[in-house]
């Protein structure tokens, strides 16, 4: 099927029609404000409308942690505002432990799902794979609406938990039995937990419907020339998020779907020996809250790496284009990424050394997860390698790109440290635990996905942002991070644990009181940096410097040979023809050569 | 022109797209049969003795499977009388199908399994089974769809693609239903 077929829509024409196409126009059908901004099919404008709606779940993500992390850098203080904002849930001004635990399962579920899953996949998956693979929309643009449907109606259905009576789940963001199976164990597990799963499970259909389609593009719908070892690194990248979903989350839903019988039907999949105080004990026998984790970290686990790969994508892009050199080891880049998609699914059980596995399965999981710093070394190699001895272009996305690359390399060395099954005995469930995936997961996506948006914002808007916001917003959120979540590796060695509402009646986490107060400080600075990088976003979408050339960053790839604003349908004559990879920079005397040049039978091979 | 012809090469896009999907599909019922064999070795475990219809059953799946086979060869030879009946007997069996697995639950809740208190091999084959089912009403629906535009004289079509589609999801739940049928009978 051509693209021109997949852009229009009507399949049944195909076989008699698209032998005709010698001329590539894009009829333009009357577009009216509801099909061009809201049911758009356009996978640019789905990719903005995912940008956005992830963009608003991180401030209210972030909004959340600002607020429990008031609560933990000044445990004795009331602030009586805060009774202002959240009512009884702060009574007296200062929170609940209620209303604490359901902040950071809040938190959690909105980060790494809606922000970091649908709201980075689903902006840059859409965006860039028919740009740069030279297709004309999405394999099927009406599922790929749908996609972004879900995920807002998965977003409305969160959103909505935070208002009801009884609070939002609140048993952590994974989501463990028994907390998460019985109603009577605590507010949140009662409609706040219904409503998490309805709206988790609105989220994985919109994954999987977004993923489907993201693995169908990238197969079947790149450009002539385009094979697969032409393919940017971005696309790779995404590729294999896709893939990972796919597979994944799946298995997520066959534990959700146990758990929602759990809940409303009586089975006791999860449930054994229970006693709630105020019920009394409960009739369950033969249950098994490990299932339920083991269900859980096999989505759980690639799932981070759903999170990570986008980003290391766009880094590996970025760093290139900036660093003026090719990308060193293409090959290596895409048999590393290869190999941690296969060892995502081989590592989930490090995340439960602690509940009782045998031994001698554990040993295995420490060796398969081990096993994974061996791909992350070499991507770790082949990033500074090429952008060694370089003449770097420090622009904003730039930054952003090398601070990924700062923040990944020091967020995997932790978790050498939690793969061996003895240390993590005594490194489970405290701030190291934390501190480990906040650098290596949560601020090195973060920092891949502004490194795309200050570097692709041109392209999707046709303006560029305000640069000295983003080298203030770079500097203040590269070291802020640093400064909250390094600390934070102390607090665990000291076997401070997570997910306690207060540390100061511990006689030996006293010593951590000012250390927590300069946390919440820095972590209020940062906030405040972010809400002016949204700022920055929204005003220069209106007010920021046009756009005056097709490829303002002298790029090699395809999607700066399109308008400056592209249309529906991308190209407006044919889709052009690529004749080399993606990262010819400082060749031959050149700058860079476009993919879409033909081979100069002079050329020196790279 | 030639874009269109390199392209042609390859694998329809939504057929490609319905094989990753049944991918995950796969991920999905590998994950319940997984949990179940965890669960399985675990004390207070119970088995659970498979009413008889479920035999009838596989045996309209595996009919069904044929028909739809026959429907698509007859599809691609344009004989159109032949596959309307065709699919319509395919989407008859698929429900069919449908109420044979309800008649078994009937009986299973009959003899007393529950789905309240327990967790055995008796909870987990109404879940497991009842998902399977819900995907051949997908598959059922989705024939029914195709029944409509067989019929319909505004659409004159011989892109035999969504056939193809459909045929090869069928016989997709057929294997599945199989292989979970299997699985319970052995375990
Ligand atoms: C060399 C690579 C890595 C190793 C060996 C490793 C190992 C581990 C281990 C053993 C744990 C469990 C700790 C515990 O709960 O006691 C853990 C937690 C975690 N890791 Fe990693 N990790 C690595 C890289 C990553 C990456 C790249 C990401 C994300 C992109 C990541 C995200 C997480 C998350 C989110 C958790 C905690 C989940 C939770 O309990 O809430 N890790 N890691
Ligand atoms: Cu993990």
């Amino acid at each position: 099927m051509s693209n021109e077929a997949v852009l229009h829509g009507h399949p049944e024409v195909v076989t008699t029609h698209e032998v005709h196409h010698d001329e590539h126009h894009v009829h333009h059908h009357k577009e009216t404000f509801i099909t061009k901004y809201v049911f758009s099919q356009d996978h640019k404008m789905i990719a903005k409308q995912f940008l956005i709606t992830g963009m608003t779940w991180a401030i209210i993500g972030g909004l959340m942690s600002v607020l429990f992390r008031l609560q933990l850098g000044y445990p004795d203080q009331t602030f009586p505002w805060l009774e202002d904002i959240l009512g009884r849930w702060a009574k007296g001004g200062k929170i609940t432990a209620e209303n604490y635990y359901a902040l950071v399962t809040m938190h959690g579920t909105v980060l790494v799902f809606f922000v970091l899953t649908g709201g980075l996949s689903g902006t840059f998956a859409n965006f860039l794979i028919p740009l740069q693979c030279g297709a004309r929309d999405m394999a099927s643009p009406f599922m790929n609406m749908l996609s972004y449907w879900f995920f807002f109606g998965g977003s409305v259905v969160m959103l909505s938990s935070l208002f009801i009576q009884t609070g939002p789940f609140s048993g952590g963001w994974t989501a463990y039995p028994p907390l998460s199976a019985l109603g009577d164990a605590s507010p949140g597990s009662k409609t706040g937990m219904d409503l998490w799963i309805t709206a988790m499970a609105m989220f994985v259909i919109s994954s999987l419907l977004g993923g489907l389609n993201y693995i169908s593009t990238v197969l079947n719908l790149r450009t002539k020339g385009m094979s697969m070892t032409r393919l940017p690194l971005t696309i790779w990248a995404l590729f294999f998020t896709a893939v990972l979903g796919v597979l994944s989350f799946p298995v997520l839903l066959s534990g959700f779907i146990l758990l929602l019988f759990d809940r409303h039907a009586g089975t006791s999949f999860y449930l054994s020996d229970i006693y709630i105080n105020g019920v009394g004990a409960l009739p369950n026998e033969g249950g098994s809250a490990i299932l339920f984790q083991h269900l859980f970290w096999f989505l759980g686990h690639p799932e981070v790496y759903i999170i990570l790969l986008p980003a290391m994508g766009m880094a590996s892009e970025i760093l290139s284009v900036n660093a003026r050199k090719p990308i060193f080891g293409y090959m290596a880049m895409v048999g590393s990424l290869f190999a941690i998609t296969i060892l995502a699914f081989l590592v989930w059980a490090h995340h439960m050394f602690v509940t009782g596995l045998n031994p001698f399965l554990g040993s295995v999981f420490v060796l398969l997860t081990l096993l994974i710093a061996v791909p992350s070394a070499i991507k770790v190699f082949n990033w500074l390698t090429t952008i060694w001895k370089a003449n770097i272009r420090f622009t904003p996305g730039m930054l952003f790109a090398l601070g990924f690359v700062s923040l990944f390399i020091s967020g995997g060395l932790t978790g050498i440290f939690l793969g061996n099954s003895t240390l993590d005995i005594h490194l489970h469930d405290t701030y190291f635990v934390i501190a480990h995936f906040h650098i290596v997961m949560g601020v090195s996506a973060f920092f891949g996905m502004f490194a795309g948006i200050y570097h692709w914002f041109p392209k999707m808007y046709g303006r560029y942002l305000n640069s000295t916001m983003a080298y203030v917003h770079f500097w203040v959120t590269l070291i802020g991070a640093y400064l909250i979540f390094w600390p934070m590796h102390y607090e665990g060695l000291a076997g401070m644990p997570r997910r306690y509402l207060d540390y100061s009646i511990w006689e030996s986490f006293k010593q951590f009181s000012d250390l927590n107060k300069f946390i919440s400080t820095v972590a209020m600075i940062v906030f405040a940096v972010q809400l002016m990088f949204v700022f920055n976003f929204f005003y220069s979408i209106f007010k920021g410097r046009k756009v005056t050339t097709q490829n303002p960053w002298g790029s090699t790839t395809l999607e700066w040979t399109a308008p400056i604003r592209p249309g529906h349908g991308n190209w407006p004559g044919e889709i052009p023809e690529v004749h080399r990879w993606a990262y010819d920079y400082s060749k031959d005397g050149r700058d860079f050569i476009p993919q879409t040049e033909p081979i100069n039978p002079n050329e020196s091979k790279h | 022109m030639e874009i269109v012809s390199t392209q042609r090469q390859k694998i329809h896009p939504h057929k490609f797209t319905l094989w990753i999907a049944i991918a995950s599909i796969i991920m999905m019922f590998a994950g319940l049969t997984s949990a179940y064999i965890v669960k399985g070795s675990l004390p207070g475990w119970s088995t659970v003795e498979m009413p008889k219809i479920f035999y009838y059953s596989t045996g309209v799946m595996l009919i069904s499977s044929l028909t739809i086979q026959v429907a698509l060869k007859s599809f691609k030879e344009r004989s159109m009388q032949q596959y309307r009946r065709l699919i319509t007997l395919t989407a008859i069996l698929g429900f069919l199908f449908i109420t044979f697995q309800i008649i078994g639950f009937r009986q299973l809740a009959h003899s007393g399994v529950q789905l309240s208190g327990g967790s055995g091999a008796g909870q987990f084959l109404y879940i497991i089974f009842g998902l399977h089912a819900l995907h051949v009403l997908g598959g059922a629906i989705a024939l029914l769809v195709m029944f409509i535009r067989a019929f319909s004289t505004r659409i004159r079509n011989y892109n035999a693609v969504p056939v193809e589609v459909v045929s090869t999801y069928w016989h997709f739940v057929d294997l599945l239903w199989i292989y979970l049928f299997v699985f319970f009978l052995l375990k």
